[in-house]
Order: structure tokens, then sequence, then C-alpha cells
């Protein structure tokens, strides 16, 4: 084949429009804030190791769930529908769909801990029109619930099910509310915020300290040596729903 | 606004059917200020199935906004003098049904004082940030060409020459509309149902039979209840275009089917079985589903064999049906069976409630309203020439 | 000429409903004399001059609420160099003010602008005897 000159430079333009589109399309795609798109090094990223194992031995045990809504005032709602919900147990095949064979789900019918994973490249982050839910360099997705506008389109986004709507009033369903934390006002979304309020004073998130059998290991996943790296590399551990391309920040310990 | 003053006089059938609206209107507000302050739990949405008849509807009425393209389109490229007289009530229509569409997003907002927060902090790589952009781009393009075509020819004058260019603009941007509506629902992992490449052209595929669908029925009403007669020919160019659009939008429907069914990949497949059939019992959508088929078929059949199509009366019916059909399966089903099952693999019904419907009504009929006003003018100004 | 009585009366409806406000407020015997807003016993500064604080309060809450939230800024440091915690309920409320109704209401009820919504989330500290609650530390929010 006989590349002319002219052949060439048209083939050179044409890349150069394909690299800028890709930019382009990356650049749109992507809503991490500008200072963590670039190296980890020296950045935090919170993460957390549950192991299940010990969940499983403590069959039914809720007490990291219920620390985390009365530390957040999350109310207690008793209409499905209109449920908030940062920290509660599912049933593993609901958590890991497709991920059990015929035989296994009788063995895995216990419920697992969810929350939302603070995702690396979160969907929730990506939509919001009004950058009321955004990622902290440190990894945490935030929620600003003054700038919330109520679209509910993180919601649809989230693949996990992570966020919840305020559908009607919380406060009534809240019984004596923990003055250190606000509650949440009709029309806003909510979820798990890591604890962030917490970490900004040094301590652990309140589900990790509730939990008896420390199941739940929080810490600095871009730190070689932070006790949930030595973990994730001594055992077997799964993220949930990998595949989708959200990167999430939870582990579990199978 | 010179020519407002032709909504005013009118005789008493026109009268009543604004008062009608105008009753419509005070239910959906009232319904609305009950939902403004109890919060959106008086809807019948929930924390697994969050978007509803609002989000679809305005999903369904962005489509009709699009297909004005398909009378202006014809006419202003390839000089299809028929549509002459009906394309400025194709723009018309666009102007109502943006309208809608952003009176839907609104009430379905849990904080609408805060709306101005999309403007306030611009956030491009949100899809509804562009769709936002898009709408209300349309809007205005729209209202501009829609007022200096009916001012010149009011005037008795030739539209000034700066007016074709927004016209030639106005076409593709009626597809970015419809383009980046779909984008919204298909760039989002964990949402089998609308993650598919073809949302987009199906989307279209379905507008520019729903939206022309409506303007044959439009023109028929306005040539029983007033002195315009927009032609048989163009009615029956639209007829054509329904029929093309319709099966295509049916063809589509039958890919996703294809590619979700025959593959056999659960979470591809179960929002279709939901849809079609119901999980766990919980079947609310499929008496909808299956009258949307049974109106698509039957609609196909009368437009796709000329002798039925070219009767008036068979083409007004299989206009209905085309846009009752579409109606049922974009402004309802594709939306909420999106949720199902959810991402915890749960299958949660939804049904509009009361205010809900009130609500919805309230916005038709600000859409209705809007357009007996504007084709009112449009009429009035063409009687006097 | 006919016209005239209807226009009179429609004159009289004008006056009366744009002096309503007037005739509402000597009504219900409003006086004009502001209410009394007590300084706390133990504070003599704000934590910015008391006439900025009566401008301008929103603004320095909205910025409080904007660095906590969105920049991570949980502490403010006064003209004078006092640190303070970013808190509206732990700090403005529990330090100095009391309680969402003794302080900001009353103001707030007089002057006749409806209150911003920021008690829709954050909570006025529980009401202790004796008037301002302990300047108990450690109150985060
Ligand atoms: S789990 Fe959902 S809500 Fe949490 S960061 Fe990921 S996408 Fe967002
Ligand atoms: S509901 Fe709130 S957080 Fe979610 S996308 Fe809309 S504005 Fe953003």
């Amino acid at each position: 084949m006989k590349l002319t000159r002219k052949d060439f430079l048209r083939v050179l333009a044409g890349s150069a429009v394909a690299v800028g589109a890709g930019t382009l399309v990356h650049a749109v795609g992507s809503a991490n804030d500008k200072e963590s798109a670039g190296s980890t090094v020296g950045k935090k990223r919170w993460g957390m190791a549950v192991d299940l194992r010990k969940c499983r031995e403590e069959k039914g045990c809720d007490l990291c769930s219920r620390a985390c809504h009365r530390t957040h005032n999350v109310p207690q709602i008793p209409d499905r529908a209109h449920e908030v919900k940062w920290l509660w147990n599912e049933r593993h095949d609901k958590v890991f769909p497709f991920q059990q064979n015929d035989y296994t789900r009788q063995a895995l019918g216990e419920t697992v801990p969810i929350l939302c994973n603070h995702c690396t490249n979160p969907a929730c982050v990506r939509v919001c029109p009004t950058q009321a839910t955004w990622k902290r360099t440190d990894g945490v997705v935030m929620m600003d619930y003054h700038r919330c506008i109520g679209c509910r389109y993180c919601m649809a986004a989230c693949p996990y099910g992570s966020r919840s709507f305020n559908y009607v009033d919380p406060r009534p369903y809240l019984g004596t509310p923990n003055p250190d934390f606000p509650t949440r006002t009709t029309g806003v979304v909510e979820k798990c915020n890591f604890c962030e309020e917490r970490l900004a004073d040094g301590k652990q998130p309140a589900c990790v300290e509730a939990c008896p059998r420390n199941a739940m290991v929080f810490g600095d996943l871009n730190d070689g040596n932070s006790p949930i790296r030595q973990l994730l590399s001594g055992r077997y551990a799964v993220q949930r729903q990998p595949e989708l391309g959200c990167g999430p920040s939870i582990f579990y310990l199978v | 606004m010179i020519m407002l003053d032709k909504a005013f006089t009118g005789s008493g059938r026109y009268w009543g059917w604004i008062a009608f609206l105008l009753v419509l209107i005070a239910v959906g507000f009232a319904c609305y200020l009950r939902q403004l302050e109890y919060g959106l739990g008086i809807t019948g949405l929930s924390r697994d199935v969050s978007w509803g008849i609002y989000i679809a509807q305005f999903t369904f009425f962005v489509g009709v906004a699009a297909s004005a393209v398909m009378v202006v389109l014809p006419y202003y490229l390839h000089n299809v003098q028929q549509f002459a007289r009906i394309t400025i009530l194709g723009e018309l229509l666009a102007v109502a049904a943006v309208t809608m569409c952003m009176l839907f997003i609104f009430v379905d907002m849990g904080q609408p004082a805060r709306v101005l927060n999309v403007l306030l902090y611009p956030t491009p790589h949100s899809m509804m940030f562009w769709d936002m952009v898009s709408l209300s781009g349309y809007l205005v393009l729209n209202l501009v060409i829609a007022y200096v075509m009916l001012a010149a020819e009011q005037k008795g004058v030739p539209a000034p020459h700066w007016i074709k260019p927004v016209i030639i603009l106005s076409i593709p941007w009626a597809v970015s509309i419809h383009t980046v509506t779909a984008f919204l629902y298909n760039g989002l992992p964990g949402r089998p149902l609308w993650f598919t490449a073809i949302l987009a052209p199906r989307f279209l595929a379905s507008a520019f039979a729903s939206g022309p669908a409506l303007l044959i029925l439009l023109c028929l009403a306005l040539r029983r209840l007033t002195t315009f007669d927009a032609g048989h020919e163009a009615i029956r160019r639209l007829g054509v275009i329904v029929a093309y659009a319709m099966t295509v939008n049916v063809f589509f429907l039958f890919l996703e089917l294809f590619t979700a069914l025959y593959s056999g990949m659960p979470d591809h497949a179960e929002p279709f079985a939901y849809l079609f059939f119901g999980i766990d019992g919980k079947n609310g959508l499929v008496p909808v589903m299956w009258l949307s088929v049974v109106l698509a078929l039957a609609a196909l059949l009368a437009l796709l064999v000329p002798r039925f199509r070219r009767n008036e009366r068979v083409l007004a019916l299989a206009s209905l049906a085309v846009f009752v059909s579409l109606w049922l399966e974009k402004g309802m089903g594709l939306i909420v069976a999106g949720f199902v099952p959810s991402p915890l693999r749960t299958v949660t019904s939804y049904a509009p409630t009361a205010p809900e419907w009130g609500i919805v009504g309230g916005v038709w009929a600000v859409g209705a309203l809007m357009l007996t006003l504007f084709y009112k003018i449009t009429v009035s100004v063409r009687e006097a020439d | 000429m006919g016209d005239r009585p209807l226009i009179y009366a429609g004159l009289f409806l004008f006056v009366a409903l744009v002096t309503l406000p007037v005739w509402q407020g000597i009504a219900a015997q409003s006086s004009t004399v502001g209410p009394e807003l007590k300084a706390p016993a133990h504070k003599k500064q704000c934590v910015a001059p008391r006439a900025y604080m009566r401008e301008a309060h929103m603004e320095l809450l909205m910025a409080w609420r904007d660095g906590k939230v969105r920049k991570h800024e949980r502490h403010y440091t006064a003209a004078d160099g006092t640190v303070y915690n970013v808190s509206l309920t732990g700090t403005c409320l529990t330090q100095c003010h009391g309680s969402k109704e003794k302080f900001c209401d009353r103001c707030h009820e007089y002057a006749g602008v409806s209150a911003p919504n920021c008690w829709g989330c954050h909570t006025s500290p529980p009401a202790e005897p004796g008037g301002v609650a302990a300047v108990a530390a450690g109150g985060m929010r």
C-alpha cells in the first residue's frame, strides 16, 4: 500500500479529531474533583472491609445499622415506600445477584450489611445537575442537603440502591434526635456520609465502633501499610458489581 | 403582542372549553399545593421506583415537541408546499409541549424553590443540565419562529430573511432535545432496560409517530370547529409520516425484545418480563402494555394499507390509536419499568395516586390552554386575510 | 360620568388593600419598639461586630455553611483571633444565644421576615432552665 502525503495528513487529522473527541467525552463523563483526577500519591481513599464470616456468626445482628441511624438522625419510617436507610442488612442473593449458583443460594441466605460504596467513579456524582453530591479528594462521596433540588437523578443512577429520598417530613419518625447532627427536610436525597463528621475529629465511623466483633475495618486504601490493606492482601474480597465500573470502596471478605 | 386580542373573542363553546381547562388547572394547582406541603409522599413513588408518571410524561412530551420538525423539515428543506399552512401549527404545538415538559420536571422536584441551583452551579457532566439547555433553547427558537411568521402573515408581508437560518437551526435542535433526553436514561449503569444505544433512535421514532398523529387530530378538529382547513393533501402526507415512523418504532421495540429475550440475560430480560407478564404477581403494568401493543398493531394495519389510510375517518382513529399506544408505552411503561427490578432485585409496584393524576391533569390543561389560545390567534389572523 | 361611583369605590378598595398591613398592625397593637435581645452574660463579643451581624448574619451563616460542608473549613477565626467551631446549633445557639425561639424568632417575627429554612434540618438546642445553655464544648453542629 502506498501512502501519499495527502493520505498521511488526512489520517493524522482524523486521529487528532478522535483524540480530541475522546478527551472531550472523557471530560464530560468524569465527574471527580479536578485534584483527585491526577495521581493518588499522598491522597487518601477511605474504604471499608466487612468480614462477612463474622457477620454470619452473629446472625441477625444489626448493631452497626442502629448505631449509624441513631448517630445521623435517620428516621424509622414504617411505610416501605418511604423508607430512609444509610446502612442496613440485605439478603446475600440480593446484594450479590448472579454471583451464586443454584446450590449455594440456600447456604448464603444470610444478610449482608450494605451502605453507599463511596465509589471511585460514582454514577450519582456524574449525573447530579447541581453538584449537591460530589466526591471529595479523600474519597468520601458527600451530600450537600442545602443544595439538593430533589430531582432524584442520583437515585436512578446509583446502581446499588444506596440512596433514599425524603418523601415525607422525617422528623416525626425520629424519636429523640441526636442534637449533634442535623436532621433532613422533606424533598432531599440522603445517604451514608462515611461519618465524615467523625473522620474530621479523627474518630472511626460509628458503625465500625459499634461492632462488637470488629467485623468492619475502616482505613486508607491508598496506604499500603494500613490495616485495611493488610487485610485485603491476606483474604479473598469482593466488591458489589465491580463490572459496572463505579469502583466501590467497600469490600466484603467472604 | 399585537395579536393577543384575538384570543379574547370567541363563541360560547370556545369560552366553555377555556373554563373547563381553567378548572382542571385549578384542581391541579390545589393538588400541587398539597404536594408542596406534604412532600412527594403524596404520590405513588417509592424508594425503589423513584420516578413515575411526571418524568414519564415529560419524556413523552419531549417527543411531541420534537415532532414539529416533521412538518418544518419537509416544508423548508424539500419545499413540500402542502405543509405551508400547518408548519406554524407544528411550531406552536412544540411551544406548548416544551412548556409542559418543563412543568412536569418542576412538579417532580422535591425542592422546587431551589430550581435555580441548576443555573447557579452549571454542571456540564450532568445530562440534566444539557437537557435544560436544549429544551429552553428549543422553546425560544419555536416562540421566535412562530411569532415572526404569524406577524408577517398578518401584515401580509414576506417573513424577514434572517428567520430562515433560525428555522433551519430548529431542525437539528429538535433532534437534539430528544437525543439528550434519551441520554438522561441510557447512560446509567444498573438500569438495564434503558441501557441501549437505540434508545435515542427509539425516542425519535416514537416522537415522529405520536407528534404528527396528534397534529392530524388537531387539524381535523380545527376543520370541524373553525374555518381553518389544513387541506386533505397535508393530512394525507402527515398520515404517511405517521405510518413510517410507527413502523420504525415497532421495529425498534422488536429489536429490543429480541436482544433482551433471546440472549436470556436476566437483568435485560426481567424488565420486559415485568412489563408484559408481571413478576411475582406484581402485574400492574401488564394491561397497560398489552393495550399499547394491540393499539400499535391495529394502527399499523390501518396506516400501512393505503386504502384505509386515505379514508380520513380511519386515519383519525389510527392516529388516536398511535397516540394512546405510545403514550402508554413511553409515558408510563418505559420509565417505570426501568426501576424494576430495583438494584437490590426487588419488584415494587407503582401506580399514580389521585393527587398525582390531578397534577398531571393540570399540566395537560396548561398545555391544552396554550394550544387553544395559539391556534385561536392563528386561525383569527388567517380569517382576517 | 355614570362611572364615578365605580371609580371611587375602586380607588377606595385600592387604598384599603395597599394600606392593609398598617391596619393589621394597629389591630394587632404591635408597638414600634423592637424586641429586647439579651446579650449572653458571659460573652461580650460575637464572632463578628454587632452591626455586621445585625445586617449580614445570613451571609456569614451561608459562608460557614458552604465552607464547612463543601470545603472542609471547620473552624472560623474571628477578627480578634478567637477560633470558633463552625456550627449553627453548637456554637451560635448552644454557646451564646440559647434557642431559636428566644433569639432568631423574636427578631424575625418583629421584622416580618420569613425565617430562612435552616430549622427544617438544624435543631435548636434543648431548652435548659436558667437561660443560656452551658458552654459545653464538643457540640459539633
Ligand atoms: S454507591 Fe451509589 S450513592 Fe454511593 S457513591 Fe456509589 S453510585 Fe454514589
Ligand atoms: S436529588 Fe439532589 S443530589 Fe440527587 S441528583 Fe438531584 S440535586 Fe443531585
